[in-house]
């Protein structure tokens, strides 16, 4: 072990603490015969001793502590109270090649932000944890802490503790201990030169863990507050070896170090664009027939789908088909669902707009130039948004012929019994987008826009199902088949 | 290699695209409908580019995440609504104290407490007025389609790192759910290394990241900094189109889908000869103020109308814009209610028939 630190202060602190407002730039703020001190003093020798400084990050804790970036010569954050680990993890996330400590107190720790500390150490973070227990809270004027021992009196405990009311001292460790990611779990004091060296061993080993990245390292340090307290030195130190140790009993409650391997960093971030545009971007086929329907009359205004039903009927797909056939058109498109519970069984409904310029309200609840329903109850629903001029779809094999206005077109289809026909009843939305070829030729597109309006099909189709070329080929037939019916 | 950047996305999916292509590199959040698809979103496509996604414990782990990720130096990115942006605000009050950016997604939907899961606006005061403690302001985009949602959450990006505060993108449940045609832009090629990152070696000291000053006189200094560059903002960075607003004589104002609304119904309404337009935000903090001075002076317009999914939030900033020069009044629903194209113009035509008494 090195020596050099033995003496004097170690490089990790400044020297002077020109950061402490005021004229007291040699000393610490802590109070007479606090054990911040120490502790950061351990800390500091430990980083200097594993030559991990240049890439250290202390996360300050509210608490005594809280201005740890006085003293320490490392990357440092004053975070807000209790939400350390939780700071620490996107630190140590977002920069792997960091060494991440999260100093915290035992309000900090074991109360206010004990959510955020049990899951950064169930998630195994590669950090350090130093957990300074003192049995109160200093900062504030020596409140109850989750650590304060049953029948302690403390400023809002004056009559004592009652752990009928207050509950029982947290033990940190041991439930950290019941957890089956982290690496390392010590408790130590800093109560005599004795335990003040086998706390300098467990800080080493966190730190020693920390630059091994090898994962979640808990050292928890009972730690005199004489001031909060009421107490002198050696009243203090009997407290907490009598005491708080009954509660709190020093000791390794594990240590898989040696058998965790070093920890690997993390593959770099891909930024190259190429690269990036190659992970996120489909690639544009070869085999592409879609033609561009911005241009085409049909579409110079909205033209507005409604589709309804009941949950796995397709409804929602179904939309996204026709939405999709209309952004391979190079058309502006919106499709809007009924969400939440709606969708998850029950009545589904989604609204599917297209036009060549911008789309006003993604919503129809009028002027549908297209309503498909897929149920009675559905339709019951919806029939009011249909436009005057507009055109019904309906299940044939679902529901009767509704009756619908004088200028109003009405087409059934029995969609589920063609794709069954194909052998995959799914297949039921594209048996339907081939009879709307046939229901839309009739209705005013032309013999391009019809041919258009199957390649658009056939390009959605094939891109939706690329990786399932048996699905793709039952889609295509009840596509032909739909049309088939339609014609007939 | 050529790519396809036309595609079909859900808004929340948009804004996902958006982040990573603006070199975003970490994702913490906690799922929440109907910003669900967002998380969703980050979990499948940022570990294809090898960059961070953490499903948080919590809106507070999440919110706290990213100042850890902001802090060390990376674009981070969170999502949440309503009640969970509640839960945020201690680390955004945190995030403007440091003057750190992040962009956080705000899909809103029904409050008070639990609500629903429809689509409100009713985060107005929570985004724009500051929603935690101290005195600090959120740069807060308002897109109203999936193009935008991707194209602010770029934006956000950059001007929150312009001014270092956090900025949201403020969307409700429609634009988040609803899918559009999007152009995907190219991926960012910026290097993005803060100088004020935790930890940098500036003359031998490591930079240390706070939002405590013990002295009364610097965390006023502080305060007064911070308000020179909101007064900046206000300053340069309005944004708003206006339609059909020069000669009108009732000006709707309204953002997210009621702006797509409100549009459907200032056409539908200058069919029947009725003179009505729409300024619509895209940013409410800055809130377009100038849009708005200009025509209380253009002296055409007799009255404003906000039409909002809430109980009336955004028509305090729309009374101050106009400092009472002219009526205002408010058409709105609520409780996850979308409002009508009929029923705007309805109350269009209202407001215009008591004009003409």
């Amino acid at each position: 072990m090195s020596e050099k630190v033995k003496f004097g202060r170690s490089a990790v602190f400044f020297d002077p603490f020109e950061r402490r407002p005021g004229p007291i730039k040699k000393n610490m703020h802590y109070c007479p015969g606090c054990g911040h001190g120490i502790l950061h003093k351990l800390i500091a020798e430990a980083i200097e001793e594993y030559g991990i400084q240049g890439k250290t990050v202390i996360i300050a804790p509210v608490g005594c502590a809280v201005f740890a970036y006085y003293y320490f010569n490392v990357g440092s954050i004053s975070v807000p109270h209790g939400r350390a680990p939780a700071v620490a993890t996107g630190a140590s996330r977002a920069n792997p090649e960091s060494f991440v400590i999260s100093y915290q107190g035992d309000g900090d720790l074991a109360a206010i932000g004990f959510n955020e500390f049990i899951q950064a150490a169930n998630r195994g973070e590669k950090i350090s944890v130093f957990f300074v227990n003192n049995s109160n809270y200093g900062m504030t004027g020596g409140q109850m802490a989750p650590t304060t021992l049953p029948g302690q009196i403390t400023t809002t405990s004056p009559y004592g503790r009652n752990p009928e009311t207050d509950g029982f001292p947290t033990k940190v460790c041991e439930i950290v201990n019941a957890l089956e990611a982290p690496v390392y779990i010590e408790r130590v004091a800093l109560t005599s030169t004795a335990n003040i060296l086998k706390a300098k061993k467990a800080v080493n080993k966190a730190i020693e863990n920390l630059r091994d990245r090898k994962g979640f390292s808990l050292v928890e340090v009972l730690s005199p507050c004489p001031i909060n307290l009421k107490m002198n030195a050696d009243q203090v130190n009997d407290f907490i070896d009598e005491k708080m140790t009954k509660f709190f009993p020093l000791g390794c409650l594990r240590d898989r170090s040696a058998a965790t391997p070093v920890g690997e960093l993390p593959p770099a971030i891909i930024r190259e664009p190429e690269e990036v545009k190659s992970l996120l971007l489909p690639g544009i086929s070869e085999n592409s027939n879609a033609a561009d329907a911005s241009k085409f009359a049909v579409f110079s205004k909205e033209r507005r789908v409604k589709i309804c039903g009941f949950g796995g009927q397709g409804v929602l797909s179904l939309g996204l088909n026709l939405a999709n056939m209309g952004r391979l058109s190079k058309l502006n498109v919106s499709w809007m669902p009924s969400y939440g519970p709606e969708q998850r069984g029950g009545a589904a409904s989604c609204a599917v707009i297209v036009n060549s310029g911008a789309i006003s309200s993604p919503m129809v609840d009028r002027d549908c130039d297209l309503l498909i329903a897929m149920t009675q109850t559905g339709l019951d629903k919806f029939r009011h948004v249909l436009g005057g001029n507009g055109i019904l779809v309906y299940d044939h094999s679902t529901m009767a012929k509704p009756e619908v206005g004088a200028n109003q077109k009405v087409y059934g289809l029995d969609a589920l019994a063609i794709a069954n026909s194909v052998g995959n009843p799914k297949c039921a939305n594209s048996a339907i987008i081939g009879a709307l070829s046939v229901i839309l030729r009739e209705n005013g597109f032309s013999e391009s826009e019809e041919k258009a309006f199957d390649a658009a099909y056939l390009d959605a189709i094939t891109e939706n199902f690329a990786a399932k070329p048996a699905v793709l080929k039952q889609n295509l037939e009840a596509f032909a088949a739909g049309k088939k019916a339609a014609l007939a | 290699m050529k790519y396809n950047h036309r595609l079909l996305l859900k808004g929340n999916e948009a804004a996902v695209y958006g982040a990573l292509l603006a070199g975003c590199d970490c994702y913490f959040g906690y799922p929440i409908t109907p910003a669900s698809e967002i998380a969703q979103a980050a979990a499948l496509l940022f570990p294809k580019l090898h960059r961070t996604f953490i499903q948080a414990e919590s809106e507070i782990g999440a919110i706290n995440m990213i100042i850890g990720g902001v802090a060390a130096g990376h674009r981070c990115l969170t999502a949440s609504s309503g009640l969970g942006i509640s839960l945020k605000q201690e680390g955004v009050s945190y995030l403007a104290g440091y003057e750190m950016p992040a962009v956080i997604l705000d899909i809103t939907r029904g409050g008070p407490g639990l609500g629903n899961i429809g689509p409100e606006q009713a985060d107005y005061f929570q985004l724009v007025k500051g929603g935690g403690h101290g005195s600090y302001k959120c740069l807060v985009f308002t897109p109203n389609s999936v193009q935008e949602m991707c194209d602010m959450t770029v934006d956000a990006f950059h001007m929150a790192e312009k001014y270092r505060m956090p900025a949201y993108v403020m969307a409700d449940g429609v634009i988040g759910q609803m899918m559009e045609s999007v152009e995907l832009p190219e991926p960012a090629t910026d290097v993005y290394d803060p100088e004020w990152k935790m930890g940098r070696i500036v003359d031998g000291k490591a930079n240390y990241i706070t939002s405590i000053y013990m002295e009364h006189d610097d965390l006023e200094a502080q305060n007064v900094k911070l308000q020179k560059k909101y007064r900046e903002i206000e300053a340069k960075e309005q944004r708003c189109e206006n339609y059909l607003t020069d000669d009108a004589e009732l000006v709707i104002v309204a953002y997210g889908i009621c702006s797509r609304i409100a549009r459907g119904a200032v056409d539908q309404l200058r069919a029947e000869g009725l003179k009505v337009g729409l300024i619509r935000p895209q940013m409410v903090y800055p809130f377009p103020v100038d849009a708005l001075q200009k025509i209380v002076k253009g002296g055409k317009a007799k009255a404003v109308m906000s039409l909002e999914m809430s109980a009336g939030q955004m028509i305090e900033d729309v009374k101050l814009a106009v400092e009472c020069k002219l009526p205002v009044v408010l058409c709105n629903r609520m409780g996850g209610n979308v409002p009508g194209g009929d029923e705007v113009c309805a109350a269009a035509k209202k407001v215009l028939k008591e004009l003409a008494k």
